[in-house]
């Protein structure tokens, strides 16, 4: 043990050294630099294998848990709830309802871009309520797009499809997106 | 188990970037703790570190690299972490390992430097992403926060100008920390709406800046706590629960994983009626929307609620809950992990009543923390209060 340091306030002082980024970039300070060089590649598995081998037939799988009577999208193997098996693929609808939305101006490394992505989950018909997935939506603007528009899945050709959740292009309104 | 004291605390400037090196920045919060508490490197029995994403510092596994800066070499040390969620997460392992009786002093230090990682720190969370289904869309993690601040907003009618209001506190509140990053005495709401849209219904300055820090707790087994000091803050209680990761399968208006936590921290603490019982709180803010859904998810008022709240001033400062006294996320800076620095850090101070120009009126007697991690999933919480 040693002696306290009284201070009447706390944090009585704040260490560390400011740097600015043009300080970073006109070299004024001593930096080294890395560029990772990876890549990896995911088996996916029974239950998602079957989802993407649907989507490039241009089907939506669910799957069911008995226990708790959920029909589930995305399928997966087991049930994180009751922790039982899931059982029984069910065919679902192309259709939905967006459950939520927002519009980016942003790319994925956080750069702007002038015009704005739509993006949301949408809670897919034929599977329990509030289960879907993330995607795109178009042929709306910024000003149309509401929470609990219906929605229908615009599907690549068959031809270009390739297993993948971009066999989607997007959601576009159904029936003007009107219930 | 044990009753556990927090004897020490201490923090680092926080910035976009820090000089100094994650070694560097944890040395220096550990010393200030070490001043704090009166201790040297030998009295601290174990060390946890906390630290979230690897992929922001660059360095994988980086407990390991962060070691030395640590007070940890030849001690037993192990790192944790739970993304955002890890600022509080990591002092609730500090407690454990004193609870528990394996440790009479524990140390608890939290590093993040996500000035690192270019062209952005947001590059890092592309890793982030689930690889099947999300990944090949290229979000940006924002779109998540925004998702859930849409939800929330449409759910129970909560006008941006309401959530505007937590920011324009939370960065003039932040004036008066010394560590902080982007304080603002003048801000407005109108300057928080008229900011650039990022992804909407987010604005620039509805969110707080990724940033360089450090910050360092240390806890104590109450039967010795007597050597250290006359006036020591007790952990009252803590608690932590997780939900599904598929995000899309989930209702994102009411943070339902940190209703659990917080249930499990109350009731360690005997607390019934929390917003009676607790004098103040310390919600985890990246985002200004987040205080009022932690606000409702630590059951500190209704669903929907807290907007209201805010609105008619209760959470200042001066308020009759004061909330993010500290300046928050949004006004002291995001160095993930290392937010632990205005969150529990700073309920330590409040309670000991050495917050200076921060410090809330009405001589507090117990605070509760909360900090939010992995995919929108974790809730950590802890209570500190006054022996």
């Amino acid at each position: 043990m040693v002696k306290k340091k009284e201070y009447k306030e706390w944090p009585p002082y704040a260490p560390g050294t400011y740097v600015r980024e043009s300080d970073i970039r006109e070299k004024k300070i001593t930096y080294t630099w890395w560029e990772p060089e990876v890549q990896y590649s995911w088996s996916l598995g029974p239950a998602m294998s079957k989802f993407l081998q649907g989507l490039k037939a241009g089907k939506i799988y669910g799957i069911h848990c008995k226990r708790c009577k959920r029909v589930i999208v995305p399928p997966r193997m087991f049930c994180e709830y009751c922790f039982g098996p899931t059982e029984e693929w069910v065919e679902l609808k192309d259709t939905g309802i967006i459950e939520t939305f927002s519009i980016s101006y942003l790319d994925p490394d956080a750069r702007r871009i002038e015009e704005p992505i739509l993006v949301g989950v949408i809670s897919i018909d034929g599977a329990s309520p509030q289960h879907g997935f993330m995607h795109y939506f178009g042929e709306m603007t910024k000003d149309d797009i509401k929470i609990g528009m219906k929605v229908k899945a615009v599907w690549k050709p068959e031809n270009e499809r390739e297993g993948s959740i971009t066999d989607i292009i997007y959601f576009k309104p159904l029936n003007g997106g009107e219930d | 188990m044990k009753e556990v004291a927090v004897i020490g605390a201490g923090m680092t400037l926080f910035r976009r970037h820090l000089l100094e090196t994650g070694k560097e920045l944890s040395f220096l919060a550990t010393k200030m703790a070490m001043e704090d508490a009166g201790l040297e490197k030998d009295d601290i029995d174990m060390v946890v570190m906390g630290s979230a994403p690897d992929a922001f510092d660059g360095i994988h596994m980086k407990g390991e690299n962060l070691i030395d800066g640590s007070a940890a070499v030849g001690k037993p040390y192990v790192r944790v972490f739970n993304g955002g969620g890890t600022g509080v997460f990591a002092p609730i392992a500090g407690w454990w390992h004193v609870a528990s009786g394996v440790a009479d002093i524990c140390l608890v230090v939290c590093e993040e430097k996500m000035g690192n990682c270019y062209p952005h720190p947001q590059t890092a969370f592309r890793h982030i992403w689930d690889p099947i289904l999300d990944r090949p869309l290229t979000p940006n993690l924002l779109w998540l926060f925004a998702m859930e601040m849409n939800r929330y907003m449409t759910v129970y009618g909560v006008k941006k100008e309401d959530i505007a209001l937590v920011s324009v506190k939370n960065k003039r509140n932040a004036v008066d920390h010394p560590c902080a990053q982007l304080a603002d005495p003048n801000i407005t709401v109108e300057d928080v709406l008229n900011s650039e849209i990022m992804a909407w219904p987010v604005n620039r300055l509805d969110v707080s800046p990724p940033s360089d820090g450090a910050a360092a707790l240390i806890f104590c087994n109450k039967d010795i706590v007597h050597k250290f000091t006359d006036d020591p803050i007790y952990v009252a209680g803590t608690g932590w629960s997780i939900d599904s990761t598929m995000w899309t399968n989930r209702d994102l208006s009411f943070p339902r994983y940190l209703a659990q936590a917080a249930k499990m921290a109350y009731k360690m603490a005997r607390i019934q009626n929390p917003r009676k019982e607790i004098d103040f709180a310390e919600p985890y803010d990246p985002f200004s929307y987040k205080e009022l859904h932690h606000l409702e998810g630590l059951l500190l008022c209704k669903k929907g609620e807290a907007p209201i709240l805010t609105r008619e001033g209760v959470t200042q400062r001066d308020g009759d809950f004061p909330v993010c006294p500290s300046g928050g996320l949004l006004g002291v800076g995001n160095p993930i992990a290392a937010t632990m620095g205005q969150k529990v850090c700073e309920l330590y101070w409040q309670l000991k009543g050495v917050a200076g120009k921060r410090q809330i009126p009405g001589d507090p007697r117990i605070g509760v923390a909360n900090a939010w991690g992995d995919i929108m999933q974790m809730g950590t919480v802890i209570l500190l209060k006054r022996g």
